[in-house]
């Protein structure tokens, strides 16, 4: 029954969050760049989000006429299905966790396995060179980011020799990983930002040279569940981090939630805040940086803590 | 208190859950082999690897499960993908196949089928070992290292024949161009 009433709250909440955070991200980036962003509907703006969710569910869902029909349909169903599975073994609090999957980790990484396909998938089946082009960098970059983010996490994951969520996040109630790992957690950070396709490895849709990447044939409906997926898999990487390095629900004062929730957005501001300051780089930088630089450090930081572990 | 574990046993709910994961493989089965297109193939494959996953979870057995999505969805069927990227295009009537071909990987798929089903026949099933309980890492390593090492090699290989097989479909494209 707890499961089902949890299920319940993922599939209200992620949509919500999905509008707090595009207008989020576009006061933050707004008043980075000095300029101060939506202002037109509600004091503020803060309306405006509601209004662009309205509008987009009202406009014509377009099927351009030679694209693959069925693949083009399911791709934009399956991209949602991993962002929202995502939430069940993530322990907001010690009292507020869907399940705690004894596989918890390892349950969240498979199945955004999952999205490189249905990104795929939508960039074949639109039979666009654009798209195609965007998809098959989004899953060159996956697969070389997917490298590093298991191995960061294989570091924490040695150290508290689990792969439950609950229990990780406890282990870190005297010290934070981030102190102890931090190379892990710094390597940990990038392939994550990398994996979810923000600035500034967002390549796959960089508008300037590939109109808007795997999705450009995409509209209304369809396109905001891309959207949907991109920002719900930003908490989610968020929150494992938040988990993984910052010790989870732990804090003075105030319940665990609200410190969970606070480690969690901090997270996510800092990440617009780097997409709204450093320019995106280009594609060759990006797969030697993941293969040359990435790769090498975080198999060097697991295997020192292998040694300093049987050494203690 | 009623709940919803009253009208409906959970039983009943596993079991159609576990048969509808057998259609599921059974029909990614299906498509991986009869479309034409590749990448239809690839995505039969991937949906008859999902639907395994969910038979090895309701087996109780979710690291194997979880390990099955990474590496055959996450691995194997992406690796098989940067093949397709140098595929022939959508807009090029699809090649025909040769009977030859077409003949000798049917006697080849049958061999393979009885020689399964044979051994199935002949296996003297033991009554499954209960699942352990204990999910630590060490433990796992220990088991895939020791008991399970012959599994965990297969693995390795099976990558390498997919990398290996990704480079052919990919070279051969090359050549017919």
């Amino acid at each position: 029954m707890a499961g089902l009433v949890g299920l319940a709250i993922i599939a209200a909440i992620v949509p919500l969050n999905v509008a707090f955070l595009v207008l989020l991200e576009r006061k933050v980036a707004g008043h980075i760049q000095l300029r101060p962003g939506p202002m037109e509907v509600a004091p503020h703006g803060i309306l405006q989000t509601l209004a662009d969710a309205v509008k987009l569910l009202g406009k014509e869902m377009v099927t351009p006429l030679s694209t693959d029909k069925i693949v083009f349909f399911l791709a934009p169903i399956i991209v949602v299905a991993p962002a929202f599975v995502g939430f069940v073994p993530i322990p907001f609090s010690p009292m507020m966790q869907i399940r705690d999957v004894n596989v918890g980790i390892l349950l969240i990484f498979s199945f955004s396995s999952i999205t490189v396909m249905s990104i795929l998938m939508a960039g074949w089946g639109s039979n666009n060179k654009y798209a195609l082009i965007g998809a098959v960098r989004s899953v060159a970059q996956n697969v070389a980011y997917e490298i590093p983010l298991l191995l960061a996490t294989m570091s924490v994951i040695i150290m508290t020799n689990t792969f439950k969520l609950g229990a990780i996040a406890q282990a870190q109630s005297s010290v934070w990983y981030i102190f102890l790992q931090p190379v892990a957690a710094i390597i940990f950070f990038i392939a994550t930002t990398a994996e979810t396709n923000r600035a500034p490895f967002d390549l796959v849709e960089a508008e300037s040279e590939l109109v808007s990447g795997f999705h450009t044939e995409y509209t209304g409906m369809r396109f905001s569940l891309f959207f949907l997926a991109e920002y719900t898999n930003m908490v989610i990487a968020a929150a494992l981090f938040t988990v993984l390095f910052l010790g989870g629900s732990s804090g003075p004062f105030f319940p665990g939630m609200i410190w969970f929730l606070i480690k969690t957005y901090f997270l996510i501001f800092v990440v617009m805040w780097i997409r709204w300051t450093y320019p995106r780089i280009r594609f060759d930088q990006l797969m030697n940086f993941a293969w040359k630089v990435l790769i090498p450090i975080a198999l060097l930081n697991l295997l020192i803590t292998a040694i300093v572990l049987k050494v203690i | 208190m009623t709940t919803i574990a009253d009208f409906i046993p959970p039983i009943l709910v596993a079991q159609s859950v576990f048969w509808l994961m057998v259609v599921l493989t059974l029909a990614g089965a299906v498509l991986a082999v009869l479309p034409l297109k590749i990448v239809h193939n690839i995505l039969g494959l991937a949906l008859a690897m999902f639907g395994l996953t969910g038979i090895y979870l309701y087996l109780g057995s979710q690291f194997v499960a979880m390990m099955q999505l990474l590496v055959y969805v996450g691995a194997i069927c992406i690796t098989y993908i940067f093949a397709i990227m140098l595929s022939p295009p959508l807009e090029l009537s699809p090649s025909k196949r040769p009977a030859v071909k077409a003949i000798t990987s049917l006697i080849v798929g049958a061999v393979t089928f009885l020689a399964v089903v044979q051994m199935i026949l002949s296996t003297k099933w033991a009554p499954y070992a209960q699942p352990s309980r204990d999910w630590t890492i060490k433990t796992l390593g220990q088991e895939l290292l020791t008991r399970y090492f012959l599994v965990f090699e297969l693995i390795s290989l099976l990558l390498a024949v997919a990398i290996v097989g990704a480079i052919m479909i990919a070279g051969i494209g090359q050549k017919r161009d």
